[in-house]
């Protein structure tokens, strides 16, 4: 098995390998997403991370490892009270990010398949792969509470 | 109403074929197929042209395979010159349809009674 990260973007203070198969992102969500509640990450945030770990990872296991049952996917992760870091590398040969065609277009309007980029790209604020393609790196910070109404009723900013 | 499957439940009102999600959540791609095998025979069976409604007051939850779905359902009732809309969005799940442009694709209603009104 040989998964090559990038080294200096890698969140490593967590690390996971699951089997390759889109049913295995429960686990990963498992261990991920009571971090982010236990870090009083919101609603919005945990959706957000969500989504980009069901995109992110049938990504590896469908386009990268291509269903093969031998492969595997690793995942690491950090998550703090500030932010969640996320890196999912696949065995797959890689792919090249910027020859995707953007599915908000043309006919890629009409197309049923091509949007999971572009929902990872639009939920995270940082989305990188490395040189090979076989590992993509992101990242989201917290959202910030909404202004609220103090007990005089004058708005208070946090 | 008739329950077919887990997944969803189907009520003929008037002119309209309303196909209700019954999860909260859609995302493993056999979940994904046994709606799509569900929802296609609705819409190849029905007598003379369909106006298929799909609710989605339940769900809080879904992947873009399920978008893919939604745009295979649209073509085929396109095939069948029929009409589809779509309705109780919850606002997360339309932030979804907002980003990938679909609210351009899709007739979105804001409930039932809105996606039935001017059905012809």
């Amino acid at each position: 098995m040989r998964f090559e990260l990038m080294a200096s973007e890698a969140p490593i203070s967590c690390s996971i390998v699951v089997e390759s198969k889109p049913s295995a992102v429960v686990e990963v969500c498992k261990q991920i997403l009571p971090k982010l509640e236990a870090n009083s990450f919101g609603k919005d945030d945990i959706f957000a991370v969500h989504l980009t770990l069901e995109e992110a990872f049938l990504n590896a296991v469908k386009h990268g490892n291509k269903m093969d049952p031998n492969k595997k996917v690793k995942v690491d992760y950090s998550v703090d009270s500030d932010k969640v870091e996320i890196c999912i590398t696949d065995e797959g040969n890689g792919f090249q990010p910027d020859a995707v065609a953007d599915p908000r277009f043309g006919e890629g309007l009409y197309e049923p398949g091509g949007r999971g980029l572009l929902l990872m790209n639009s939920y995270m604020d940082t989305v990188k792969y490395n040189e090979r393609g076989n590992s993509v790196y992101m990242l989201r910070y917290k959202e910030k509470p909404h202004l609220t109404r103090g007990p005089s009723n004058t708005e208070t900013e946090i | 109403m008739t329950a077919i499957k887990p997944m969803i439940s189907v009520e003929y009102t008037g002119n309209a074929t309303i196909v209700k999600f019954t999860d909260e959540r859609i995302l493993e791609e056999k979940d994904i197929k046994a709606l799509q095998d569900s929802i296609m025979p609705i819409i190849e069976t029905a007598s003379g042209r369909i106006n298929l409604i799909l609710d989605f007051g339940n769900v809080r939850f879904l992947s873009s395979a399920v978008l893919g779905l939604l745009i295979r359902i649209s073509k085929r009732i396109y095939e069948y010159d029929g009409q589809l809309r779509l309705c109780s969005i919850n606002p997360k799940i339309y932030e979804i349809f907002k980003i990938t442009r679909l609210t351009k694709t899709f007739d979105i209603y804001e409930n039932i009674e809105g996606a039935i009104e001017d059905l012809s």
